[in-house]
Parts: C-alpha cells; sequence; structure tokens
C-alpha cells in the first residue's frame, strides 16, 4: 500500500467507528505505524509543507472554539502588551477547565497585519509563562497549539530579549505540576515553536512539519540559493512520520481528505478526541510525576555516541539524588 | 537560528537586498599577519596577545579565545580535569556532508567538539565549566553539545559545586534536524532542576552568542555576565535587515546594549573575571 492509500483506509476506519461506535483503535495504530514507515519524496514532502503553510488551515482560535465552550481570551504579559500572534485563555473541554495556548495566523493580508503573521514578539512568550502558571495554580491542563514560522526577527523583539523570554519558557515549562500536551497544527518553526512545545505528550498534524530551520533558511545558508528548498525540505526530516520514528513526538493525528483546510470541524474533532484520550492517561499521575516525567523526556533526547558505551545510568544517578533532595 | 527569510519575504512580495557585509574575521591571525590590532589599528605583536588575557592593550578590544586558552587565563593552574570528552558526533538524520563538515572541524580546532567540559578550581573554589568553541563549525549545538552541557550542569547538582557556562555560538546546528532544536529543551530541562537544588549557575556571554543559545540556556544562569564589546542576540543583525529591513542603530546587539536593555547583570574585562567570578561563587553558596 501507498502512503495516500494507507490514510485513505485510516479515514475510512473513523468515519465508519464514528457511524458506529466500533472500536478500532487497535486497527488505527497499525495503520499509523505502516504509515510512519513509508518514504516520501522531495516532492510529496513539499506537498505537504505548503498544505501545512496552506491559510486556509484552522488556526489556533477556530480550533478552540471547535472543541470547547465557553472560550474567554485572556490577553497581556502584565509587563509590556499583548500580542496578538499568540493567544490564550480558559476553556471548558466536555465541562471540565482548560488553558489553551496558540500561535495564531491570520487568514488574509488585513488579518496576517493584525496577527504579524503568527511571529510572536517577547510579549506573546510571557503572555503564555504567565497563564501556564495560572492554569499549574489552578490545576487545569495546558494545550497548546503550535503554528508559527518562529519568533519575530526584528528589532523590537530583539530590544525586549526574545530570546530570555522563549529560554524562560523552556525551562518553566519543564517544571509545571499539570498536564502539557502540544499540538503542531501547521508550521513548528524553530525557537518560537519550541517554546509552546515543552509538554507531556506532543503530537503533530499530519500535513504540518517541525524543524529547527526553514526549508528556505536552510537552501539560503547551506547552498546560498533559497530555491533549494525542496531539497533542503527532504533533508531537514522535518515531517511528522520522521520525528515519530526520531521518538520526538507521542503521535500523529490525521487529517481529512485532502488536508486539514478542507474540514476544519473533522480535524478539530480529530484533535479533540487525542486530547481526551491523553488527559485520560495523564490525569491519573500527580504533578511531581508529570514534572518528572515532562524533564526526564526531554532530558534523554538527542543523538550520539560514546566511547566504552554509555556512562552508567548518568540520568538514574541524577534521579535518585534529586529524590533524596 | 531563526532564518525564515524566504517566507516573509514571500508573503510581503519583497526582493532579497543586498545583506551588509558582517563576515568575522579571524582578527587573530590579523595580528600575526599585520602586526596591528583590527580595532584600533595600534601595533601589536601576536606575543603582546597572550600575556594580556587575548585583550589588545591600546584599546581593550577582546579577541575570541578557545577553551583551552580559556583554561589557562582563567583557572588555577593544573586544576582543569576535562570530562565527558569521549562523545562523539554521528550523523542522526543522515544529512548530506554532514560528516565531512565534522571532519573538516575536528581538524581545525584539534577538538572533538563544540563544547570543552571540566572541573576545575578558580583562586581554590570548585567549580564545572562548559566551554563553547566558536571556531568548531560556529559554535553550534547539536547532540552532542546538548548532552555536554546537560552532563555539566548536573555533575553541578550532583557534586553540589556551581556551574559556569561560557557561551559562544551562531545558533543550533541545523544538520542535525529536530535533535539540534531539542537541546535547547534538553538544556533548559537540566538547568529547571538546577533551579529546583538551589546550584548556582553562571552564565559568561562571549563573542558572538546568537539563536537558539540565547534562546536557552545563555539567557537562564542567575548571573549573567558579558565580556565587553561582545555581540548577543537571537536574530542576527544580517537576517533582520534582510527578512524585515530594519535599520539597526549603532552598537546593535552589543554587551552594552544588551545591559542597558536589562538582559545581562554585569559586563566584566576578561582581566577581572576570575575575581568576580571567585566573588560570586562566594556569594551563591550551595545548599
Amino acid at each position: 500500500m501507498d502512503q495516500t492509500e494507507i490514510q485513505k483506509k485510516i479515514q475510512e476506519l473513523q468515519s465508519l467507528a464514528q457511524k458506529s461506535s466500533v472500536d478500532i483503535q487497535a486497527d488505527l495504530k497499525r495503520l499509523q505505524e505502516k504509515l510512519v514507515e513509508g518514504r516520501l519524496t522531495p516532492q510529496d514532502i513539499w506537498k505537504k509543507i505548503l498544505l501545512a503553510r496552506n491559510a486556509d488551515r484552522p488556526t489556533t482560535l477556530e480550533i478552540i472554539q471547535h472543541i470547547s465552550e465557553n472560550f474567554l481570551e485572556m490577553h497581556g504579559d502584565r509587563a509590556f502588551g499583548d500580542d496578538t500572534a499568540l493567544v490564550g485563555g480558559v476553556g471548558l473541554l466536555d465541562g471540565r477547565p482548560v488553558t489553551f495556548l496558540g500561535h495564531q495566523k491570520g487568514r488574509n493580508m488585513k488579518e496576517n497585519i493584525r496577527r504579524n503573521y503568527g511571529w510572536a514578539h517577547p510579549e506573546g512568550y510571557r503572555k503564555s509563562l504567565r497563564l501556564a502558571k495560572q492554569a499549574e495554580k489552578f490545576g487545569r491542563p495546558v494545550i497548546t497549539f503550535i503554528d508559527t514560522a518562529g519568533a519575530y526577527p526584528g528589532l523590537a523583539a530583539e530590544e525586549r530579549g526574545v530570546g530570555e523570554a522563549i529560554a524562560r519558557n523552556l525551562r518553566d515549562f519543564a517544571l509545571l505540576k499539570v498536564p502539557v500536551l502540544c499540538f503542531i497544527i501547521g508550521e513548528g518553526g524553530s525557537g518560537g515553536a519550541l517554546a509552546l512545545g515543552i509538554g507531556n505528550e506532543v503530537f503533530m498534524l499530519e500535513n504540518s512539519f517541525y524543524s529547527v530551520i526553514s526549508p528556505e533558511g536552510c537552501a539560503s545558508l547551506l547552498y546560498r540559493d533559497a530555491s533549494k528548498a525542496v531539497d533542503a525540505a527532504a533533508q531537514l526530516k522535518n515531517q511528522p512520520t520522521d520525528l515519530m520514528s526520531f521518538g520526538i513526538i507521542d503521535g500523529i493525528v490525521p487529517e481529512p481528505d485532502g488536508g486539514a483546510h478542507a474540514d476544519h470541524a473533522m480535524t478539530a474533532a480529530h484533535i479533540k478526541t487525542q486530547i481526551l484520550e491523553s488527559l485520560k492517561r495523564l490525569e491519573q499521575k500527580t504533578g511531581e510525576q508529570l514534572a518528572r516525567e515532562r524533564m526526564t523526556k526531554f532530558l534523554a533526547i538527542g543523538r550520539f555516541v560514546e566511547e566504552g558505551g554509555p556512562k552508567a545510568n548518568f540520568f538514574q544517578r541524577l534521579f535518585s539524588l534529586n529524590r533524596k533532595a | 537560528m531563526a532564518l525564515f527569510s524566504g517566507v516573509f519575504d514571500r508573503l510581503l512580495g519583497r526582493q532579497q537586498p543586498l545583506p551588509r557585509d558582517i563576515t568575522f574575521k579571524d582578527e587573530r591571525s590579523f595580528v600575526a599577519q599585520k602586526h596591528s590590532c583590527p580595532s584600533c589599528h595600534e601595533h601589536l605583536e601576536a606575543g603582546e596577545l597572550e600575556n594580556n588575557f587575548y585583550v589588545c592593550p591600546k584599546c581593550g578590544h577582546h579577541y575570541r579565545i578557545n577553551p583551552s586558552e580559556r583554561i589557562r587565563t582563567l583557572c588555577d593552574p593544573g586544576s582543569f580535569q576535562e570530562f565527558s570528552q569521549e562523545i562523539q558526533s554521528t550523523n542522526p538524520i543522515g544529512f548530506p556532508g554532514y560528516e565531512g563538515k565534522l571532519g573538516e572541524a575536528k581538524a581545525a580546532t584539534g577538538q572533538g567538539e563544540a563544547v570543552t567540559n571540566g572541573t576545575a578550581t578558580i583562586d581554590g573554589r570548585k567549580v564545572v565549566l562548559s566551554i563553547m568553541n566558536f571556531k568548531f563549525m560556529g559554535g553550534s549545538m547539536g547532540s552532542v553539545a546538548g548532552e555536554k552541557l546537560t552532563r555539566a550542569l548536573l555533575t553541578g547538582l550532583e557534586k553540589l559545586q556551581p556551574v559556569i557556562l561560557f557561551t559562544t555560538s551562531g545558533g543550533m546546528r541545523m544538520q542535525e534536524g529536530i535533535f539540534s532544536l531539542m537541546q535547547m529543551a534538553k538544556t533548559s530541562a537540566a538547568i529547571a532542576q538546577l533551579e529546583l537544588a538551589r546550584i548556582p549557575l553562571f552564565v559568561v556571554l562571549t563573542d558572538p552568542t546568537y539563536g537558539g543559545v540565547t534562546a536557552s540556556f545563555a539567557m537562564l544562569g542567575d548571573v549573567i555576565l558579558a565580556e565587553p564589546g561582545a555581540s548577543i542576540g537571537f536574530t542576527g543583525p544580517r537576517i533582520i535587515e534582510s527578512t524585515i529591513r530594519q535599520k539597526l542603530p549603532e552598537g546593535f546587539q552589543k554587551s552594552e546594549f544588551q545591559l542597558g536593555k536589562g538582559f545581562v547583570d554585569a559586563i566584566v574585562p576578561r582581566s577581572e573575571l576570575r575575581k568576580t567570578l571567585a566573588f560570586l561563587i562566594d556569594t551563591h553558596p550551595t545548599q
């Protein structure tokens, strides 16, 4: 079976399950694993990159509207201002309060000027940390939607310390004592994306990508030619299936036929199913467990070789030490 | 590294302007060949630099130094004990040409990676050091650099000793794709551990410190020092000028600029660094 056939099969199963409430989890898992093993050509990947950037894809606020009731957007970082490129607030998810955070892109030029194309300034990252800490105080899960080419590469962002704002998010999200779930819904670009990506579980939409650098940026740095972006996109291994095989993400959320933009409601429904499934698992755990597991997971990421084999249980030793403290 | 030039230009239908030339010259070889300081143009012999912390005695220009020069100018003689040097890079995402680039960097620097770890004493005080090397692929951070920094941080936690990080980097190593991006999360999670255990972390920002390094451990020290005249930021001036076409002010992203904006505790000349760090270690005891 090739990629599209597998995807079709998954969608068939899902619509079948919706109609007749048959248990399809086992079949779905098997097919998604198959999808991970498949190989895409650079042209296939480029099509998916364009889909991930499609202006008609559901945005953070639209997904929140679809999956939650009574969402109240909360503004401002309490220090400088409100960043419209990164939004957040509290909503009800099947009756329980959760905190939503996410990058917000616009659909057209006018909206994009207001939303700064989803490129957040430091205020946006400081707002997201404020709201995450508020969620921790009141024991609410935090759910983030990542969709940005990166943090804003401009004078104002530098003057107000965008590096510091992202760094603080990375450190303090690791310590949160509530479940954190992250969804890459479109572009996952560099540090600006990662700042909302420190989750107990991280998922990617089928046509999203997540990378240290944009394909264009990589091509212009490496080949001094941004038009080589198609090749760079494939070389960066930025696809959900790649990240799944690297063990960086925990799952891939399927999109409707043609892509997420074809059916916002269905895309949102798939995301909601994943949120509920993950929360069921994570809400069994204590706050300390959640923070510890999140930290351990990120501490273990990296591929290298060590002469004489890995030094015995470096992290285990550390965590037994830390428990005593 | 925040380089998304193509996207923004495409969205706004703009053409790429010619970037201002800010390529960093190797200033030390300039001194060796021309016998003058590229900053103040005074007569200067390379030998003079070695005896003056690699700082121009006339204008105070701080030259970039490598980890062994840092150790020599900072630590008590013979106290430095390297660790975790056995960790080596692989090609985790199979990026074309990466092995070749690594080989070149190893040959050019005589070092295994862009980070050197060790324990040492500074005026008799025990510390854990992690020192970056800009000459090794622009000090870029991949899996090995991330692992080494993390081990330095956690060694401080284990030994209850202060950790000092010397940063210099162009950002994340794109040849390792998502693995390099995740090193920002990894090092920050290690610092979160230090935060819980109240282990002091001192960061010294040196020229240049950019990208994901600035957006992670470089900005998370309990005390953040900078060497004079260092360039420090998230997005570099060339990228800002070519993507946003913004005019940048004089002295943009220099240590003095960052001090004024509130992101650096103090600017410390290299000759004062030993004394300052000793004072900080004394005033920030581990519990």
